[in-house]
């Protein structure tokens, strides 16, 4: 294992290390010990239930499982229900839970996590268009080194096969020379593509 | 004072009135603004959602070309690109081997010490409000603004290091200067549903009508903000029934310090903002 890195506030959790990962032969390692090591940071378990991330969450009115309840679902080992949940989708990273938080559980870099490993596992997204939205977003970065609107929305309708939304307000946008087909890109997109393909997870 | 700018693919789309606005306050204000070269975009939601290491090296690749440079200051307006960018620069001043790893993806060095700062900052903290009182030439009365700081210039606090993170202040102070009756209320800091405005516009519309009737409700004719993503939402996701005139505050400071180019800016805009500036006597 690497040494303690400081992500947000770090005080270190305890990872298992390359040898007691097995014993006799068998996996000892929880759901909540890989998002831990993932996290990076405060380990999950310094939670004690308080659920100020939750009363503070602008989204929780939306997700079957609240953030509190996503963090005692880790702790169970519920490793499916949370990876093919909506709420790890739906968290839009607005950090009031981390800001929050009396014991610094980093939440909203716990979803980041999570989002990664449901990606890695092959479950996919339950909220298949927030999904869809953002690999259109990044394909936009990764062949122009910046986003080009249009380009990229046309992207994500194919995407996501939501055709017909926002219609009206992309054709207003346009009439208003708000959305040009032709914005500036970066030269030096070997980097970019560089940096995509570099960071490609496994 | 001059300092490098990073103005980020919004302010070259849909968020060019922003773009527009901060170069002209900057011009008067004497601030000289120099483009990051051949910058590229820093990931925003979509990078760190779903790819930690390209969440960091996108945004490093902008730091390493600014930090080559002789300014050691970067204005970053979007406020979605200033949380990127100070989030990687958080990252990798604290973790060395993340450091080395990037500075192998990106193939450069990188070197630190940047202070990256939004215009807000930049307005309230380097020009002085006595300063922006001086160059008002019309008080913007009867305008009953709230501020709208939203989440990324202000959270995770000890990224952003944005002041009072629950309940900010330079912005309100800022538009008080400018001679507008600034409303309070206890919105300041609540979410817009950011990027889910694409992919599930119902949620959004949900929080954004919350926001308008809690802004009416404080009294307010208006809406400030400093971020395109908030914009797009407060301005185009509101029920019509509850639907406020939405500004970038650089827009406010150029219509009071009498600058040229809000007529064509506030035609950008989707609730037009026009009737209610020009029955103040505004425009």
């Amino acid at each position: 294992m690497t040494g303690k890195k400081i992500l947000v506030k770090s005080y270190g959790c305890l990872p298992l290390t390359e040898d007691d990962r097995t014993v006799n032969g068998v996996n000892m390692k929880t759901f909540l010990e890989e998002v831990n090591e993932k996290i990076n940071g405060v380990p999950i378990q310094r939670c004690y239930h308080c659920r100020k991330c939750t009363a503070g969450c602008p989204l929780a009115f939306a997700m079957e499982h609240n953030p509190n309840k996503i963090i005692k679902m880790i702790q169970m080992g519920k490793r499916n229900e949370v990876l093919g949940s909506s709420a790890i989708w739906l968290c839009a990273s607005c950090e009031t839970c981390i800001t929050r938080c009396p014991n610094e559980v980093d939440i909203a870099r716990m979803m980041d996590v999570l989002r990664e490993m449901a990606i890695a596992a092959g479950v996919g997204a339950k909220e298949k268009n927030v999904l869809s939205f953002h690999q259109a977003f990044l394909a936009s970065i990764k062949s122009r080194g910046r986003i080009n609107e249009p380009f990229m929305m046309v992207d994500y309708k194919l995407k996501s096969g939501d055709l017909f939304s926002d219609m009206g307000m992309g054709i207003s946008m346009f009439m208003k020379g708000k959305l040009s087909l032709n914005s500036p890109k970066t030269r030096d997109i070997d980097t970019i593509r560089k940096i995509f393909d570099k960071t490609k997870n496994p | 004072m001059k300092v490098a700018y990073y103005p980020g693919c919004s302010l070259h789309g849909t968020a060019k009135e922003y773009d527009q606005s901060v170069k002209a306050m900057s011009r008067a204000l004497g601030i000289e603004l120099k483009e990051i070269e051949d910058w590229s975009c820093c990931g925003a939601t979509s990078g760190h959602a779903t790819n930690f290491k390209l969440s960091v090296a996108l945004p490093a690749r902008n730091l390493m070309i600014a930090g080559r440079g002789d300014l050691k200051e970067v204005m970053v307006p979007c406020a979605a690109c200033f949380n990127r960018f100070k989030s990687a620069q958080h990252h990798l001043d604290h973790d060395q081997a993340l450091k080395t790893e990037v500075e192998a993806i990106v193939g450069q060095k990188y070197v630190g010490g940047l202070n990256i700062k939004n215009p807000i900052d930049i307005l309230y903290n380097d020009i002085g409000l006595d300063a922006l009182a001086d160059k008002v030439t019309k008080k913007l009365a009867g305008l009953r603004p709230v501020s709208y700081y939203g989440c990324l210039l202000v959270r995770p606090p000890e990224v952003c290091q944005f002041e009072n993170y629950e309940n900010p202040y330079m912005l309100d102070d800022i538009l008080s200067t400018l001679g507008a009756d600034v409303k309070s209320w206890s919105y300041k800091t609540d979410c817009c549903g950011g990027s889910l405005t694409i992919s599930r516009t119902d949620i959004v519309g949900k929080l954004v009508d919350k926001l308008m009737t809690m802004a009416r409700e404080a009294g307010a004719n208006c809406v400030v903000t400093a971020c395109p993503v908030c914009m797009t939402n407060l301005d185009a996701r509101a029920s019509e029934n509850l639907r406020l005139p939405v500004f970038y505050f650089t827009e406010l400071v150029a219509l009071a310090l009498g600058l040229q180019g809000t007529a064509t800016w506030f035609k950008l805009h989707n609730v037009d903002p026009v009737p209610l500036v020009s029955s103040l006597g505004l425009v």
